[in-house]
């Protein structure tokens, strides 16, 4: 399998949010700044990494019928591990992501990734395959992240760019994040068939 | 009245979907058509409030006691996931026909975080268990509001024409922000 | 089969049970950091904190937690009174407001709340702006300045737009000072604290 084409197709050819569609929950609840999307978007790298990686070393040990159960329990280990960190080290952020780090577990994309490529690949491909899927979640996290705070409030990665009193509230709000990512999705279509 | 104020405040302020983005896969997914999106939340309404009443008493009666609310996300899961498969096999055995109106949306509700989402946010508010028991109902009502409305949008939706790029998905997230837009109408109820 | 599951499941309870010990102080000085650091941003300077101990406000509801701070010499030069309202617009908001000795306001500042997403960080501008008396609370003592918003008579000005925040935000100022003024006798059992709530000196 070739490499490289297995990472880069994370980042525009499936990417996760934009083309796949998975993963839509902490999309749209946590990108209402650059810095809060980044964040999710790497930690949920993290763990798509690790669970690929365990996942596809142990495959052959697991027998078929518990095979999803035991896949659901190391995806809940290793956000278990990305939660007690961050608390540690960046509680800031931890508060700011809050019921987010844990609902990683039902994040679509790496039960997914788990089912349908970790379980049938060698650790070096798997790895690869959740390192380019999760950035790929963090590129668009990030993207809309960034697209939300600076309409919303003006600002981008905290860095004020105009006045916060003419920033469209609304866009960091609860309709902003479904409308933003609507017009994302149209524009990214758009660039894709042409 | 207590009660009454968990029910409005889940319901309308606070939605599930609209205002705090849990279980957007199904209201993506199985939105098309007003009776799937009823069969989707009677199976939701089924599974939450279960789940709810079986989570709050492992986090009373065995994490807390025992110090250990660090296992919280991962017995929470392994419990949610067991408990559709038993839904499942019992609802098989025991009523075939609403086994079959709700049997197809079970397996999807695993890794619908609405189910997880709401057994944490029952814990972190510090609801006693009649409570959870109502904001439990009260979430999937919520679900099922949202998720019967936006059906009923897009099926409107879908004899419109409007430019090509925004057909599906993107059209059905402006639809669902503009309804988001009216729910946040609702906020200063409670 | 099952016993592969379980087996799976031990594992992991095992390995996380060991992060837990790894990160378990982590987090708690963690927590402690971000207390101290609100503390020390409210209060005027000080050398050490006291105890602090918990109050129920006399209206009933949850008990404030007090932070009381001392001078190098001992002397009590502010507290720090962790309080809160359930009335805000989307409802509870958490506030740190610190007092001293003669019950002025030295600062305070918005730990948590549920408000419109900017509205904490205008709340923290708003009512310490100095250029606008009609807005700012801070040196003001509530024995002396009406606590409430000046649409209910009060003497403070809301946040233009946001009147059912600044109400609350008000709300939980009074809980603290009422809560602070009937409760100072604990912080007097520290050693050489010779303020009264309402005697002029104290702080140095």
């Amino acid at each position: 399998m070739n490499q490289m084409n297995n990472f880069t197709k994370g980042f525009f050819k499936e990417n996760p949010i934009f083309v796949l569609l998975l993963g839509m929950c902490p999309t749209l609840g946590v990108t209402s700044s650059a810095i809060n999307g980044l964040g999710m978007g790497l930690a949920t790298t993290f763990v798509l990494v690790m669970a690929n990686i365990v996942v596809s070393m142990v495959k052959n040990i697991i027998p078929e019928k518990v095979r999803i159960p035991s896949f659901i329990v190391i995806i809940a280990a290793f956000v278990t591990v990305v939660e007690l960190l961050m608390q540690a080290y960046l509680p800031a952020l931890f508060k700011s992501l809050g019921l987010f780090i844990p609902l990683i577990v039902v994040n679509c994309i790496v039960l997914g990734r788990a089912e349908a490529f970790a379980s049938k690949n060698d650790v070096l491909s798997s790895a690869v395959d959740g390192a380019s899927m999760g950035l790929g979640f963090s590129l668009a996290l990030t993207m809309l992240g960034t697209i939300r705070e600076f309409l919303g409030s003006g600002m981008m990665f905290g860095i004020k760019i105009f006045p916060e009193d003419y920033g469209m509230l609304l866009f960091v709000l609860a309709p902003g994040a479904f409308i933003a990512l609507g017009y994302l999705i149209a524009l990214i279509n758009r660039i894709r068939k042409v | 009245m207590e009660y009454i104020l968990i029910i409005i405040s889940a319901v309308f302020v606070h939605n599930i979907v609209l205002s705090q983005f849990l279980g957007i896969c199904p209201f993506l997914g199985v939105s098309k058509r007003i009776s799937t999106a009823v069969g989707m939340t009677g199976a939701v309404t089924f599974v939450l409030v279960l789940a709810t009443i079986v989570t709050y008493l492992i986090q009373k009666n065995i994490l807390d006691p025992f110090n250990i609310g660090y296992l919280q996300t991962i017995s929470f899961i392994l419990v949610i996931a067991s408990l559709v498969q038993l839904v499942e096999i019992i609802l098989k055995k025991v009523s075939p026909s609403l086994y079959q109106a709700l049997g197809v949306f079970l397996p999807l509700i695993t890794t619908n975080c609405a189910i997880l989402g709401v057994a944490i946010l029952t814990i972190q508010k510090d609801f006693n268990l009649m409570e959870s028991v109502v904001f439990a109902i009260a979430n999937a009502l919520g679900f099922g509001l949202a998720l019967v409305l936006f059906a009923g949008l897009r099926e409107h939706l879908e004899l419109i024409e409007i430019p090509k790029g925004l057909k599906g998905t993107p059209i059905a997230l402006i639809v669902a922000g503009i309804l988001a837009m009216a729910f946040m109408g609702f906020s200063g109820l409670v | 089969m099952v016993l592969t599951l379980f087996a799976v499941t031990l594992i992991s309870a095992t390995v996380l049970g060991f992060v837990h010990s790894l990160t378990k102080d982590a987090i708690e000085a963690s927590k402690l950091k971000a207390q101290n650091e609100a503390i020390k941003s409210i209060l005027p300077e000080f050398d050490s904190l006291g105890e602090s101990w918990k109050a129920a406000p006399t209206e009933g509801g949850d008990s404030l937690t007090f932070f009381p701070a001392y001078d190098a010499s001992k002397n009590l030069v502010g507290v720090a009174v962790k309080t809160y309202s359930k009335n805000g617009f989307s409802g509870l908001i958490e506030l740190m407001v610190g007092f001293k000795p003669d019950g002025e306001i030295s600062g305070y500042q918005v730990l948590e709340h549920k408000e419109t997403p900017g509205l904490g960080s205008k709340a923290q501008a708003w009512f310490s702006n100095e250029t606008k008396p009609k807005q700012n609370i801070i040196g003001k003592n509530p024995e002396t300045t009406d606590m409430h918003v000046s649409k209910d008579g009060g003497q403070v000005d809301a946040i233009t737009a946001s009147t059912i925040t600044s109400r609350a935000f008000l709300e939980a100022v009074r809980r603290a000072y009422d809560t602070y003024k009937n409760n100072l006798p604990a912080a007097e059992e520290e050693p050489a604290v010779s303020s009264e709530p309402e005697s002029e000196g104290g702080e140095s």
